[in-house]
């Protein structure tokens, strides 16, 4: 298990994450309020990023629709907490298995029906949409008039409830983050994780060495979909307010593979470094046209279209595995 | 000897043509068996059958003692029948080492051990030293061994060969079949499918010849090359 953590990781690679690491932890002291919040913008991005990819970097299955396990996450966690005072983390225990059961109606409904590829992604959207308007339409999570966390000014964090300053979200964010990679360290050079990628790169042959490919790619998708919920957790207690339009839409299912894409489908620190690139890059040009007193609506979206645009005609592979060369640090081949 | 592979009566139809019309043969436990016969005679709609890849419209396989028809791919190489593809299905982007290490997951939970079991496999089919190397960046040749070693790492009762000798050189074929006859040896039964004469002669102990879909003759390798009937719509007028 250890030596599995461990495996692949190059002394140098090792140095470089120790030095990432060590500037994360002591970043709330060195930076101010909005910086903070940026990096909690980044790491949330990182993080769902990298729950993504475990369904289609790692066993080929896109998924358009992860918006639906975030706002099951959240709304699930939320209403325990705001209806029966159930802590966020005892509510995370009941959000995973609900995000990874809907996980599974979907790839079960795909899987066993031959639905694949564009086909497959298509479903994802509409699963999330579906949600949209269930929620929007349910009044026992407040419809389309949303779900409210009660805000008040707190003297003291509470972990626990999840009430504090920003700075304890930026930690469990940071912690999520940093589990979520040693997850995939972990799935990738499992036994699993050499099925799923057997899956990826060619479905027929893996089943022509025997690998159960429904069965393995249900795994992805519950897997995937379970380890999403926490952010959609982090999301309702971070931002107190949960609105079916906001959670289920299709830009944020979008929002979570442009990390991934940018950073490096398939490989283990291409999410992290997509979501700092992109959020990073987005946030000093909003920021840039704030100074300059410019106000362009949708800015945002258009220098994400243009990032996109870039990295896929010059770096297909995303600009992790080529900058990872450059520095030395080369993940091996996945 | 007892059959390890009897098919019966195996038919399968696309649309209004039949590919294979009810064609049964037996394969006994430590044959080499060949498969031959003229382009679109049913060779490779029979091989799909057998391998799970399709369904068949009517007969039986059976492989050891238990039914084999209808299960999907994935099923039938865990009864321990495995198989290459013709057109050969590496996983592009791993490594040659990783297409063989997933094979010998199937029986192994243990990826370590399973990694041992495929360079063991490597070595064996002279692919050792290119383990690193991604699948897609080998030649030709070496990517049939692949398809082989892949196969292998499954740890298969039966291997069944879809022109694993098709687009090889003699000299690379002489040590495919060297390769396939010390796996024979060590008790591996073996079903393939071939164009290539030379190997059907050195590897073969029975033949079946295919013609339109039905089995046209049947027998040691000496004796079929010289049925008229074969000769006719095979082998031609070419001298063997």
């Amino acid at each position: 298990m250890i030596a599995r953590l461990t495996a692949g990781v190059s002394r140098r690679a090792a140095v470089a994450l120790a030095l990432l690491s060590a500037a994360l932890l002591i970043a709330p002291w060195v930076v101010n309020d909005y910086l903070l919040t940026i990096l909690i913008l980044i790491l949330y991005f990182a993080y769902t990023g990298q729950a993504w990819n475990i369904m289609m970097g790692f066993a080929g299955q896109l998924s358009l629709g992860h918006a639906l396990y975030i706002g099951l996450g959240g709304y699930v966690a939320a209403t325990l907490f705001t209806r029966f005072g159930v802590a966020p983390w005892l509510g995370l225990l009941a959000a995973m298995p609900v995000a990874a059961l809907c996980g599974a109606i979907v790839g079960y409904l795909a899987f066993r029906f031959g639905v694949t590829g564009v086909y497959f992604a298509i479903l994802t959207i509409a699963f999330a949409e579906f949600a949209r308007i269930g929620f929007d339409h349910w009044d026992f999570v407040n419809a389309t008039s949303g779900l409210f966390l009660p805000v008040k000014q707190y003297t003291h964090n509470d972990l626990w409830r999840l009430r504090g300053d920003p700075t304890m979200f930026y930690y469990v964010i940071l912690a999520a983050t940093a589990a979520a990679l040693l997850l995939c360290q972990l799935l990738i050079r499992s036994r699993t994780g050499y099925f799923w990628r057997a899956i990826r790169e060619d479905e027929r042959a893996a089943r022509a060495v025997g690998v159960d490919a429904f069965r393995y790619k249900m795994i992805a998708v519950m897997v995937s979909a379970a380890v999403t919920a926490f952010a959609g957790v982090f999301y309702a207690f971070f931002y107190n307010n949960l609105f079916p339009e906001q959670v289920f839409s299709l830009p944020r299912s979008i929002e979570i593979i442009l990390g991934p894409v940018i950073g490096g489908i398939g490989t283990l620190f291409g999410p992290i470094l997509g979501a700092f690139v992109l959020t990073g890059l987005a946030e000093t040009l909003n920021s840039a046209l704030t100074a300059f007193g410019v106000d362009l609506p949708g800015v945002t979206q258009v220098f994400y279209g243009l990032c996109l645009l870039i990295v896929i005609a010059a770096l297909p592979d995303g600009v992790w595995p080529p900058l990872a060369r450059r520095l030395g640090l080369s993940e091996d081949k996945k | 000897m007892t059959a390890l592979l009897s098919v019966e009566t195996l038919s399968k139809r696309f649309r209004g043509l039949t590919a294979v019309d009810r064609v049964s043969f037996a394969v006994p436990a430590g044959a080499i068996f060949a498969v031959i016969g003229p382009n679109g005679a049913g060779k490779t709609t029979l091989f799909n059958m057998i391998a799970g890849a399709l369904k068949p419209d009517g007969g039986t396989i059976e492989f050891a003692g238990r039914r084999l028809d209808g299960l999907p791919a994935d099923a039938v190489c865990r009864r321990g029948v495995a198989r290459t593809f013709q057109l050969m299905r590496p996983f592009p982007a791993l490594s040659v080492e990783d297409n063989v290490t997933v094979g010998a997951l199937l029986h192994r939970h243990d990826v370590e051990a399973a990694r041992a079991r495929a360079q063991t496999l490597l070595l064996r089919l002279d692919l050792f030293d290119k383990r690193h190397r991604i699948a897609t960046t080998l030649t030709l040749p070496d990517r049939k061994r692949l398809e082989v070693a892949r196969a292998l790492a499954t740890e298969p009762r039966l291997l069944l060969l879809d022109e694993v000798m098709a687009g090889l050189r003699p000299t690379e074929t002489d040590r495919m079949v060297a390769i396939l006859q010390a796996l024979n040896r060590d008790g591996l039964t073996i079903l393939l499918i071939e164009h290539v004469m030379r190997a059907v002669m050195a590897l073969a102990s029975h033949v079946l010849v295919l013609d339109h879909g039905t089995a046209i003759a049947e027998g040691a390798p000496e004796r079929v090359v010289r049925d008229p009937a074969v000769v006719q719509s095979y082998l031609g007028a070419e001298p063997m």
